[in-house]
């Protein structure tokens, strides 16, 4: 059974992509839609495989590592897998609604896009770090193109830019395996693990690891480098900029995280962890500040995931060198800030899109009255706002909960700071937006009123977000399965 | 699932989802929007009527679930949360009648009544918390649903004072998670429990939550307007006269207050807090926030801006009655949290009916309001001398009883405390009760409205009448069972073991 959900799993959207590039939009759309339904439905499947049986080695073909590909199927995975089929469900099917077909180039849209979610699912499953290479690189080059589909010309100087940053980053990322590559023999992650704990090869540099990082963190758009992130996202189609937020930074981040938790307490450091920290704390800051300056509903939702990347990244100094204990704590906690941002920022993103569309302008002051005329499209930003600011009981709520007890259990007292105050300057850009919708200065409805598929989407995804805080300890649980590590 | 379980839960949900139904209700679905505004309204009172008989009869109901690793969700309904969810029924169906009235034609409605029976729902929750996290759970949801009912009339000004409203308590409930997650870290997942955990506590923890006492009455001082924290109370006044009386009679400072009071005696301890000497600091903000409030209010003129510099004062009566840790005190303490509640209600459905009917909102405009409006000015009569503290009246009720538990702990100051606060409220109140019966009509009405023979439209004219009998009542029979009173007593004898 298991065989053939990761089949379903790993072959249909490439085989979807293929389909959907010889098509026209409408036909891609239909094509597509079939496509969807057996992505959630085996990925549901293998969640659910997953959470009754426990994790897996799986075997591509059934060739032994190092000569086949191995998939490491765990309960984070395929929590992954899930989130990254629900969200790009949902994207999609916004996307049918919203592209208009006749542009030409919109038929485009459903190739890149399944090859995206092919990419996805590579990097969650991915068990060496070469085939996790490939699927960054697949999404990278999807997720480019997907930018330029915006059409003008802002669109592609984005992209291009866009393109340059994630080249550098694969670049960067690539040269880290291949210094590993030297020093081990070995391209697997648990091999290198293993090698390392027993000591067979001495722990040697740090350099390779920093340089994976760099490249990684550069493709996260962690502050500093996170100039290319808010064009890219701000300007793309809205369904694409849900995608790219919501999933396509948080595909390096995982790679990241993976290889710190394995290898950072081999290779990594304290004042590393610390520095790492540090910049998303800065990224929270700053990107909060620039997301309550921008004039544009987009741009302030595009700098709003600058911040919440920031989180992401208090990972590294809340898992060095602390127990396991509050080593766990703090990756529950970042894992339901990756889902719980996943899902609110896909909504918002798709919201946002609903309402620019309505108010037939993307400035925040040109929401005035729409609180009164379009309140349900206002709803679904408005509920994605509150688990952003992480107030209870959204995903974001429980994730700074976990955040702030494993700050507080390690003595960093210091990350307490960046959470509190992130929380109030996200509060600060989403009430502005709330603010500018409240004026109540028109009588008359001028508004124009999106078809009830694109309100209902948003609002769905919101409501998880919402909802996630209410079942994150059985969420968790699923995540915390044990790893039994044998082959199927 | 037992009905023990159950209870609170549908307590929670009958405000919930008449919310969710009220969103999606059409802006003209007038009657089935009152309708279902005010069925379930009738119905959380009937729940909270049964839960209430339950627990005076010795029955407990608790719902819990595991929501974090290591923190549980928890609703829970003791002697404690019915003082507050038996407000905050009572005084709810009262407010939608009366929101009923006061919005008939404006825009926005489904989103309004929407927000309040989220507001409710929240305050419900907020009564009903079983532990710190879930306590705070509701307190923020409370801070979002009451956001849009300020700003409501979409004015600057109301923007503005929306923005101040959202300034104050999100950063007063970042202090407060700050201190409620601390204090997890420390000592782990607290349910209120009768008595406080702290009785004789290892020495070494003293700093740590001493500090964490400090955080958490600044979190919890911001609703319940202590000052300094207070600010954000004058300007709220924009919001419609419902919603005012919402904000001060049951929802935003008492969720305030009520967190005082659960912190003071189920996480510390009344005997811990005041072995630790966490409450006379508490006491001396309390007393300086009853006098400071009752100066300013002097100095208004604007009705509900007086009003609402009165309530800063008078809800910390409440908290200054915990802080005398003696029996009375403490009685005195919580009964206020309902007497309060009913007479600033009352005060203020007759200033929103001042200004639905006659477009009166400054106090030297009242120059005889009483003999064109005799019901709300009856009311509004009872309620300010009820505040005044006139026997036999509900608020004298409070100050005799705190009065004299001052006296038993040997607190005299608090007595004067009392005494300048009271002649302090009969300065700011009687001049317009002056105005309002003695004074001769100056000039005409700036915008009259006219119901026939009726002073105003029955939906306005209602509710006060009905809340000012109630602050007779609770006053005149404060001695039978199942009184304000009474349910304090109740309260201080089954939970706070002194």
């Amino acid at each position: 059974m298991t065989l053939w959900l990761m089949a379903g799993l790993l072959f249909t959207p490439l085989a979807w992509a293929v389909l959907t590039l010889l098509v026209d939009f409408r036909m891609g759309r239909a094509v597509t839609w079939l496509g969807i339904l057996v992505q959630v439905l085996v990925s549901l499947g293998l969640w659910a495989a997953v959470a009754s049986d426990g994790g897996f080695y799986y075997l591509l073909g059934g060739w032994q590592a190092p000569l086949g590909i191995e998939l490491r199927v765990d309960g984070l995975a395929v929590t992954f897998v899930l989130l990254t089929a629900l969200v790009a469900a949902a994207c999609g099917w916004h996307a049918s609604v919203y592209l208009d077909p006749g542009k030409s180039w919109h038929r485009y849209f459903w190739p890149l896009f399944w090859f995206l979610w092919a990419g996805l699912n590579v990097v969650w499953l991915g068990g060496d770090l070469f085939n996790l290479y490939v699927g960054l690189e697949l999404i990278s080059l999807a997720a480019v193109g997907l930018v330029a589909l915006g059409g003008q010309a802002a669109a592609l100087r984005a992209a291009i830019r866009y393109l340059m940053a994630a080249l550098l980053g694969s670049l960067a990322y690539l040269l880290g395996v291949a210094l590993i590559y030297g020093q081990f023999g070995t391209l697997s992650l648990a091999d290198v693990t293993a090698l390392l704990s027993d000591g067979t090869v001495a722990a040697g540099q740090t350099f390779p690891l920093v340089l994976m990082l760099f490249g990684l963190a550069l493709k996260t758009a962690l502050f500093p480098m996170h100039g290319w992130l808010p064009p890219a996202h701000g300007i793309a189609k809205s369904p694409v900029s849900a995608l790219l937020s919501a999933l396509v930074v948080k595909a390096s981040f995982y790679i990241a995280a993976r290889l710190w938790l394995d290898l950072g307490g081999h290779l990594g450091g304290y004042e590393l962890a610390q520095l790492i920290g540090v910049l998303g704390g800065l990224a929270v800051i700053w990107g909060s500040w620039l997301a309550f300056r921008q004039t544009k509903l987009k741009q302030v939702v595009a700098y709003s995931s600058v911040a919440q990347i920031g989180y992401l990244f208090l990972l590294f100094p809340l898992t060095w060198g602390v127990t396991d204990a509050i080593s766990l704590q703090a990756q529950q906690g970042i894992t339901l800030q990756v889902i719980s941002h996943a899902l609110a920022k896909a909504a918002m993103f798709l919201a946002a899109g609903n309402l620019i569309m309505s108010v037939g302008s993307n400035r925040v002051d040109a929401l005035a009255g729409v609180s009164r005329f379009l309140p349900f499209s206002l709803f679904s930003f408005g509920l994605a706002g509150v688990s952003l600011m992480g107030l209870p009981p959204t995903g974001g709520f429980a994730a700074k909960w976990l955040l702030l007890q494993a700050s507080l259990a390690s003595g960093q007292w210091w990350w307490l700071g960046v959470l509190l105050a992130g929380g109030l300057l996200s509060a600060a850009y989403v009430f502005r937006v709330y603010q500018a919708s409240f004026i109540d200065n028109t009588d008359t409805d001028h508004f124009f009123h999106p078809p009830k598929s694109l309100e209902v989407i948003p609002l769905i995804l919101a409501l998880l977000s919402l909802g996630l805080g209410l079942v994150a300890e059985p969420v968790l649980s699923v995540m915390a399965l044990p790893f039994e590590g044998s082959s199927r | 699932m037992s009905l023990s379980v159950l209870m609170p839960v549908f307590a929670l949900m009958t405000s919930l989802l008449a919310s969710v139904v009220l969103f999606a209700l059409p802006e003209k679905g007038y009657r089935l929007r009152t309708t279902i505004n005010l069925v379930a309204a009738v119905v959380k009172i009937a729940l909270v009527a049964v839960m209430i008989w339950g627990i005076a009869r010795g029955r407990e109901y608790e719902a819990a679930f595991t929501m974090l690793p290591g923190v549980e969700f928890v609703l829970r309904a003791d002697a404690l949360s019915m003082l507050f969810a038996g407000l905050s029924a009572l005084l709810w169906l009262l407010t939608t009648i009366y929101a009923v009235g006061y919005l008939e034609d404006s825009p926005n409605r489904s989103r309004f009544f929407g927000f309040f029976s989220l507001c409710v729902a929240s305050t419900m929750g907020i009564a009903l918390a079983g532990n710190l996290f879930t306590f705070f759970l509701f307190y923020e949801m409370l801070t979002l649903s009451t956001y849009p009912l300020v700003v409501h009339r979409g004015t600057r000004k109301a923007l503005r004072a929306g923005r101040n409203y959202i300034i104050y308590t999100l950063t007063g409930g970042a202090v407060l998670l700050l201190a409620i997650a601390w204090l997890h870290g420390l000592v782990g997942d607290l349910r209120f429990q009768e008595g406080g955990h702290f009785a004789g506590v290892d020495p070494s923890l003293q700093a740590p939550l001493t500090i964490i006492f400090v955080l958490l009455m600044t979190g919890l001082g911001v609703k319940a307007a202590l000052v300094p924290l207070h600010g954000w109370l004058p300007q709220a006044m924009v919001a419609p006269a419902p919603v005012s009386a919402l904000l001060h009679a049951v929802a935003v400072v008492k969720a305030g207050a009520f967190g005082i009071i659960r912190v003071v005696f189920e996480v510390y301890g009344l005997e811990a807090a005041e072995a630790m000497g966490l409450l006379a600091g508490l006491a001396l903000v309390a007393a300086f926030t009853i006098i400071y409030g009752s100066t300013r209010a002097l100095y208004q003129i604007d009705l509900k801006r007086r009003l609402a510099f009165s309530t800063i004062s008078q809800v910390s009566y409440i908290v200054l009655g915990l802080c005398l840790f003696g029996p009375l005190g403490v009685m005195g303490g919580l009964v206020h949290l309902v007497h309060q509640g009913i007479m600033k209600i009352t005060l203020f459905f007759c200033a929103g009916n001042y200004a639905e009917t006659l477009g009166v909102h400054r106090i030297d405009e009242l120059d005889g309001a009483g003999k064109r409006m005799p019901g709300t000015s009856v009311a509004f009569t009872l309620g300010a001398f009820g505040m005044i503290g006139a026997p036999p009246l509900a608020g004298f009720i409070t100050k005799w009883t705190m009065g004299a538990g001052a006296l038993e702990v040997g607190m005299d100051w608090v007595v004067a405390v009392l005494v300048v606060s009271s002649l302090l409220n009969a300065a700011y109140f009687l001049p317009i009760l002056h105005r309002l019966w003695f004074a001769e009509q100056q000039q005409a009405w700036p915008h009259e409205r006219r119901w026939g023979r009726l002073e105003t439209s029955p939906w306005l004219l209602w509710p006060p009448l009905v809340t000012a009998v109630l602050l007779v009542l609770a006053g005149i029979l404060a001695n039978v069972p199942f009184s304000p009173l009474s349910w304090a007593e109740l309260i201080v004898l089954r939970e706070v073991a002194l």
